[in-house]
């Protein structure tokens, strides 16, 4: 990952994760009438730097190592939690973004929060800023390395494959007049050559040829069939049907002619730019159609100049 | 522009929780999907009352920054799952189409070009 993209996805994930993401759950909390000098255990034994202080299921306030070290600082005399905690309570909900979060430790410099649930208004976590770094990492960890493991796979394809000329190829069905499934197959050529290293602008290209074509096949056919043929410098895309042709290749290449029936453009489509804009975005295309008989497109992209 | 400028010119609501990958670089408002394929320009912002699946597979295939849909138009379900899976930004604004984009292009916002 590149840097520029890494500090993207940070913030990305700080406006998307929510603060019951980060939080701890396993809730420990303590009575306000304990004595202070068994807190110490209490931090201890949990590995915890601070507490919410419930009284009969109510929150009370919160204490923590730093309460503990004034504590001793000013002469340890015996007293309770109540009289050392913090009543100053400022909590977070569960559904608050994790950027809510980051705000709140920026303008208060308070090490944690108590989290509450808003619809019950109980008490539901504990929030450190530790907690919003492990999560981060967590979550960026598992993001990077499921996309990294399946474009390392694909992408050292062409080496670990030995032999003179090596290609790739693939295929995807497409039923005619299934709209709701229209552009799945597209979606699935665009990741996969992402997945096999070509450039992202190369991607979009053949990405966006390959949807107009499959919206094509949808509009007007019955269904064919796209197929993608790899090799170590080209990218061919054919797509195939069996009917019902097209009249008149010249004029269907013509920007605005278009046989799409009305129904169509309520769609967003049948504008008459759908052939011409595949043929800009190839890097070569051919069409050969015969009226009954079905048409035939192959497209063509240099992917990798050496 | 930010993503969050844009929504806060339109008064615009997020729909789904994905974000765009960085700023917004030109805006384009239509219905035509196959208008919006023919776009030379990357991390564009999509206006449309279009209330399809394709959209989001226009999207998709065309990088778009992210699609909002005006006057209130609530997008289909169907709309709202795929462009969750597919990461895709998706808001929505009171505004009529006019009046956003004229909000917009007084911001210096401008329109994308063909490709060549």
């Amino acid at each position: 990952m590149s840097e520029v993209s890494n500090v993207t996805k940070i913030q990305e994930l700080i406006y998307e994760l929510k603060v019951s993401d980060a939080c701890v759950n396993n809730l420990i909390t303590i009575k306000p009438e304990i004595p202070m000098n068994k807190l110490r255990f209490i931090l201890r034994d949990n590995c915890i730097s601070g507490v919410p202080v419930v009284d009969r299921g109510i929150l009370v306030g919160i204490i923590s190592i730093d309460d503990f070290i004034e504590w001793l600082y000013d002469g340890h005399l015996a007293c309770s939690v109540r009289d050392r905690m913090s009543r100053e309570i400022s909590s977070l909900c569960l559904d608050e973004p994790l950027i809510s979060a980051v705000q709140r430790f920026e303008k208060t410099g308070f090490g944690r929060f108590p989290v509450i649930d808003r619809k019950t208004g109980m008490l539901s976590g504990i929030i450190t800023k530790g907690d919003i770094i492990e999560c981060l990492l967590h979550k960026l960890e598992i993001d990077y390395h499921e996309e990294e493991i399946h474009r390392y796979r694909a992408s050292h394809l062409f080496e670990d494959i030995i032999g003179d000329r090596t290609s790739i190829r693939f295929s995807s069905t497409v039923e005619g007049e299934d709209f709701k499934e229209a552009g799945r197959a597209s979606s699935g050529i665009k990741k996969t050559l992402s997945r096999l290293g070509v450039h992202p602008h190369i991607v979009r290209r053949a990405a966006i040829a390959s949807y107009e074509a499959e919206m094509n096949l949808v509009i007007y056919t019955k269904g064919g069939e796209i197929t993608v043929v790899v090799d170590s410098q080209l990218i061919i895309i054919t797509i195939k049907d069996s009917g019902p042709g097209i009249e008149d290749v010249d004029k269907a290449m013509e920007p605005g002619y278009s046989t799409a029936p009305d129904w169509v453009r309520e769609l967003g489509f049948g504008a008459g730019i759908g052939l011409v804009n595949i043929k800009r975005c190839a890097d070569s295309m051919e069409i050969f159609s015969k009226p009954g008989e079905g048409t035939i497109i192959n497209l063509e992209f240099n992917w990798n100049s050496q | 522009m930010t993503f969050q400028k844009f929504l806060e010119i339109l008064d615009a609501r997020q729909v789904t929780s994905s974000q765009p990958h960085g700023n917004i670089n030109c805006i384009f408002a239509s219905d035509m999907m196959s208008e919006v394929l023919t776009l030379q320009e990357t991390d564009i912002a999509l206006l449309t009352t279009l209330n399809n699946l394709q959209v989001i597979r226009t999207a998709e295939m065309q990088d778009l920054a992210c699609v909002c849909f005006t006057f209130d138009k609530t997008p289909s379900e169907d709309t709202v799952k795929l462009a969750q899976e597919k990461d895709i930004p998706i808001v929505c604004t009171s505004l009529c189409l006019f009046e956003a984009c004229g909000k917009l292009y007084e911001a210096g916002m401008r329109g994308g070009k063909k490709r060549e």
